[in-house]
């Protein structure tokens, strides 16, 4: 079975072929990428799929209402709503600072959601 | 009245990045004049991933891309304002602006750098029609809302053009909880970034519908439904297609312009492909002494292009205040042909080209396994094969300062060529 | 109780309650909407006619040449923005031209000041982007461009100030006549009053059918649509520009705005006697307002536009303005059917109405403290640079510019608030004082208006409206 997939590891947006290949060392055939990356992605978009999942947390006591936030790797796909549940229950203080951990293990995935920006008290 | 070696005007992106490089290149006196509550601009709304993959090899969001740019401005003891809205600048480099807490200023500058960045068209630059209820948004004014000020703008949401921002707000709304209905693109391809499509659309299973615009917005106080009807080639409402969607909000993404009153305002010459200042090699405006720089000269698809672009300009305007720029009169042009919507910069001078001259270019079309041309004076002096071209994609082509020079003529032309 | 009840807040309405309130008279105005001038007064060409289009024994042309020469004194007083740009009505052929001569002697019957046939070669001196094929053109240097919202908000304003009271959102619901009064309902508390002025614009019929089963008038509208385009392109035209009037009206214009604009539109389409909201814009109608356009010339740079709007013009079955009090209902006094020129004529109706009422209840007495002049509004963007450093240093908020395209500071935006007819909405804000009327459309200064807005009215921000209720602009928090 041959899939087209788009890679979105970076902006360049490389069109992959992959292939169930059995005779390859990892067990797909991928052309069509510009980088390693682009291998990884289409196995793991073949077997686990996983996205980044940007959003943003309450926070108080700043000069906003709200703090950007990522997951610090991708998160399984199928869990991206449930992760947004734990994300948008949660609030955090100010001052905050990037990189900050503001949820470990969500979701017992081994993912954390950190602060994307600083943000001082007021 | 104080005085500057530069003036930037802008602190997001592109401001950032040229006060830098000029600092790093000797010159002390620098300000930074944001007209925002903080620095970083449009950044600090564009909260999802993607930022940063050629200027740091790894990915962030993008106020992560902006907070390292802020910390190395102050690391550096760049001076910056912030609230503060430039009123007028003149032809001899004087800036007036005001703030509260300043109030009026006219600061005086040996080289002024714009990097005003550029805002979104509206409704009625696409001339929608229907009535006028709340719930109508740009894009962008609506990602403000909801990333940082942390209010939604509504529940149940059909998005008018797939640029990049009306892809990202797709998933930001539906994470929110909001029912994304539809994507609409008047063309026939999109104008976003493929992989946006892929994280965005069909991850969450949102139609795009590509050739298709919205010809009615009803709702007397606020939008309660708009139709979507398919679009012929010339781009023309075909009858019998209309699709009434119920929602309570569009979003339109339909294209950004440079904001260029200022530019204006100091005698600059604006590019009518562009919207934005001509500019030379080293990205100076029909102004002596005035560059500019990022999404005021032309929009581009990816921060880090404009980062690139900035160092350049910041880069060349510490090289004019030192005196170390060469003001030949041997000009070279570029032209965009066949194909090509337009190509920054416009003007080149051989003497402070470095060993590559890096052109950027937008193409009008999408094409599969084309070829770029670039012609001096007509005759072709390189040929680029490119599986895929699209509008929505920057291309870039760096042609060795040695290779101009081999072929010296009047005009730097690039073209797309079809496979036969 | 009340002595006048207005119903309708918009440019006739309100210039009426200007001119009661010069008199010790307790009046009060009730508006549907949530704003004032929110109905016809907020779209239209934004013309004051120099007159000579109505014939000379109607209304229409006799309240448009007196209240045209009442402008100058209004807007000065009441600090509207009035530009006397003149106006030029061309032809292309003899026929046309014919029926210029017949405009001309009419305006000339009527009083228009300074009407003249000037030829097609003075016209391109005048104006260069209109067609080369133009032979002449009617040139009336009374013309002139103005902000009608903004004439309905001052009349307001300097009313309130001298006595009358503003009720918004009052929407009457039905009106009970009393031997020596009416009493008006709606959903909220009833209002007694002696004397009911109908201001009530394209609802005007159904108003004064709540007190006459069978009126003597209906009012359908007639829906007119523009193009708005940026200040960039306002010099495209320097004067109102006409094609030759037909049996249909005075056709679709070319004109800059007294904002700097330049706006291209109406055309004209009759619609239903029950559709008094439908200002919607349509694809067709946009489609036919450039076709008509171009007899005017063919260079509208649309590229440049900035909106569309759709405005209603109150179209009386009659054909001429209704200004009078009912034969049937006594104290019921109709001015309906304002349609064109009804902005022009509106100082010159609302002195004719004050004689009227002054009729009605045996005389008048003037107010001995009554003040025309109403507060003028800062506009930071046309002081010069010491002024706006100095008013800076007076008071900060005038140093934070909200609106970039417009130039509009915070401390105006605060003033327009508060004011005593002050906009409380998103769109009253920009009525008032221009944040989202630039190209950007409020694409930036939106949330900073809404901002300011939430804070002096002390609410949330997702409570502030756009406009009139359910025009909510927010829909919650995220997260919530």
């Amino acid at each position: 079975m041959t899939k087209d997939l788009v890679c979105i590891v970076c902006p360049v947006g490389c069109r992959l072929t992959i292939e169930k290949d059995d005779t390859a060392e990892n067990g797909y055939r991928i052309t069509g990428n510009t980088c390693k990356r682009g291998i990884n992605y289409a196995i793991e978009e073949m077997t686990h799929p996983t996205r980044m999942v940007p959003t943003t947390v309450k926070i108080e006591q700043a000069f906003l209402k709200r703090l950007p936030v990522r997951t610090d790797r991708p998160i399984d796909k199928k869990l991206i709503f449930e992760a947004m549940k734990v994300i948008n229950d949660f609030t955090c203080i100010a001052p905050i600072k990037m990189g900050d951990v503001l949820i470990e293990n969500i979701l017992g995935t081994e993912v954390n959601i950190i602060a994307t920006r600083s943000m001082d008290k007021v | 009245m104080k005085k500057y070696d530069i003036v930037v005007i802008g602190g997001g992106p592109a401001g950032l990045a040229a006060a830098i490089e000029a600092k790093k290149e000797g010159i002390d006196q620098i300000l930074v004049i944001e007209r925002d509550r903080e620095l970083g601009g449009i950044l600090q709304q564009c909260i999802h991933n993607g930022f940063g993959l050629h200027v740091f090899k790894e990915e962030l969001t993008g106020p992560e891309y902006a907070e390292r740019f802020i910390n190395e401005l102050r690391s550096l003891g760049i001076d910056y304002v912030l609230d503060t809205m430039v009123l007028e600048i003149t032809e001899d480099r004087t800036v007036h602006c005001v703030s509260s807490a300043d109030g009026y200023r006219i600061i005086e500058s040996q080289a002024v750098i714009l990097a005003m960045g550029c805002r979104e068209r509206t409704r009625g630059a696409i001339a929608i029609p229907g009535y006028r209820p709340a719930g109508v948004f740009n894009a962008g004014t609506a990602q403000r809302y909801m990333n940082m000020e942390g209010y939604m703008v509504g529940k149940k949401v059909v998005i008018l053009g797939s640029g990049d921002i009306g892809l990202i707000m797709a998933r930001r709304m539906t994470l929110e909880g909001a029912q994304v209905m539809a994507v609409a693109e008047l063309m026939p391809f999109s104008g976003g970034l493929t992989r946006n499509i892929v994280q965005c659309l069909d991850d969450y299973d949102i139609p795009l519908l590509l050739s298709h615009t919205i010809t009615k917005i009803e709702g007397k106080n606020r939008v309660e439904a708009v139709t979507v009807q398919a679009v012929d080639e010339n781009l023309k409402p075909i009858e019998g297609t209309e699709r009434v969607y119920e929602c309570d909000t569009l979003l339109l993404s339909v294209g950004l312009i440079p904001e260029n009153e200022l530019s204006r305002s100091a005698g600059v010459a604006i590019d009518n492909a562009t919207k934005g200042p001509i500019v030379n090699e080293s990205m100076e405006t029909s102004v002596e002494g005035i560059f500019a720089c990022g999404n005021v000269v032309h929009v581009h698809d990816l921060v880090d292009f404009v980062t690139e672009e900035s160092r350049r300009a910041g880069k060349a305007a510490a090289k004019y205040v030192k005196q170390e720029m060469a003001t030949s009169m041997a000009i070279l042009e570029t032209k965009a042909q066949e194909g090509i919507g337009y190509i920054v910069p416009q003007r080149i001078r051989m003497e402070n080209v470095g060993e590559q001259l890096p052109l950027l270019m937008r193409v009008r079309n999408v094409y599969h396994k084309a070829e770029l041309s670039v012609k001096i004076d007509g005759v072709e002096v390189k040929r680029l094969k490119k599986a895929h071209l699209a509008p929505g994609e920057m291309e870039r082509i760096d042609l060795p300062k040695a290779l101009i020079e081999a072929h010296l003529g009047k005009y730097i032309s690039v073209e797309v060529v079809k496979e036969a | 109780m009340f002595d006048i009840a207005i119903i309708g807040a918009g440019a006739i309405g309100t210039a009426i309650a200007r001119v009661l309130s010069k008199y010790q008279l307790n009046t009060i105005i009730l508006e549907k909407d949530n704003d004032v001038s929110g109905g016809t007064t907020k779209a239209n060409s934004a013309i004051i006619h120099a007159g000579y289009d109505a014939p000379y024994d109607s209304n229409k042309g006799i309240f448009n040449v007196k209240g045209n020469a009442m402008f100058d004194e209004w807007c000065k007083d009441l600090d509207v923005p009035f530009k006397r740009i003149g106006s030029l009505v061309v032809a292309h052929n003899d026929e046309e031209l014919e029926t210029l001569k017949e405009l001309k002697e009419n305006g000339d019957r009527l009083g228009v000041p300074n009407l003249e046939i000037i030829s097609g070669d003075k016209v391109k001196a005048m104006e260069p982007n209109l067609r080369e094929d133009i032979i002449a053109a009617l040139y009336a240097p009374s013309a002139g461009i103005i902000e009608p919202w903004e004439l309905a908000i001052a009349c307001a304003e300097n009313a309130i100030e001298n006595g009358v009271e503003l009720r918004l959102n009052y929407d009457v619901k039905a009106i009970e006549q009393h031997e020596d009064h009416f009493r008006i309902f709606s959903d909220v508390e009833d209002v007694e009053a002696k004397l009911i002025i109908n201001a009530a614009g394209v609802y005007a019929d159904q108003l004064y059918k709540m007190v006459n089963e069978n009126p003597e008038f209906s009012i359908h509208p007639r829906r007119g649509q523009y193009y708005l385009l940026d200040k960039e392109v306002g010099t495209f035209v320097n004067h109102v520009i006409f094609p030759t009037p037909t049996k249909l009206g005075k056709g679709t214009l070319v004109t800059p705005t007294v904002d700097g604009n330049i706006l291209v539109g109406p055309d004209s389409e009759d619609l239903e006697e029950c559709k008094k909201e439908s200002v919607n814009t349509t694809y067709d109608r946009l489609a036919k307002v450039k076709e008509l356009a171009i007899g005017i010339t063919d260079k509208v740079p649309y590229g440049m536009n900035i909106t569309t709007f759709a405005g209603l013009r109150a179209e009386p079955s009659t054909g001429d303005f209704i200004i009078e009090e009912s034969s049937v209902v006594p104290g019921f006094i109709n001015v309906a059917g304002i349609k064109s020129p009804g902005l022009s004529s509106a100082p010159a109706i609302a002195v004719y109405v004050g004689e009227l009422v002054g009729t009605i209840m045996a005389g008048l007495v003037e107010k001995a403290d009554y003040n025309p002049v109403r507060r003028p509004k800062l506009k930071f963007e046309h002081l010069s640079a010491e002024e706006k450093a100095a008013l800076i240093k007076e008071n900060p908020a005038y140093g934070r510019i909200i609106c970039r395209c417009e130039m509009i500071t915070e401390g105006e935006i605060v003033d327009a608030i508060h004011r005593s007819a002050g906009g409380r909405t998103v769109n009253g804000i920009k009525r008032r004082v221009r944040p989202g009327a630039g190209r950007c459309q409020g694409g930036f200064c939106g949330p900073r208006v809404m901002e300011i807005l939430a804070r002096e009215l002390k609410c949330d921000m997702e409570d502030v409206l756009q406009e009139n209720k359910g025009s909510y602009v927010l829909s919650g928090h995220t997260k919530a």
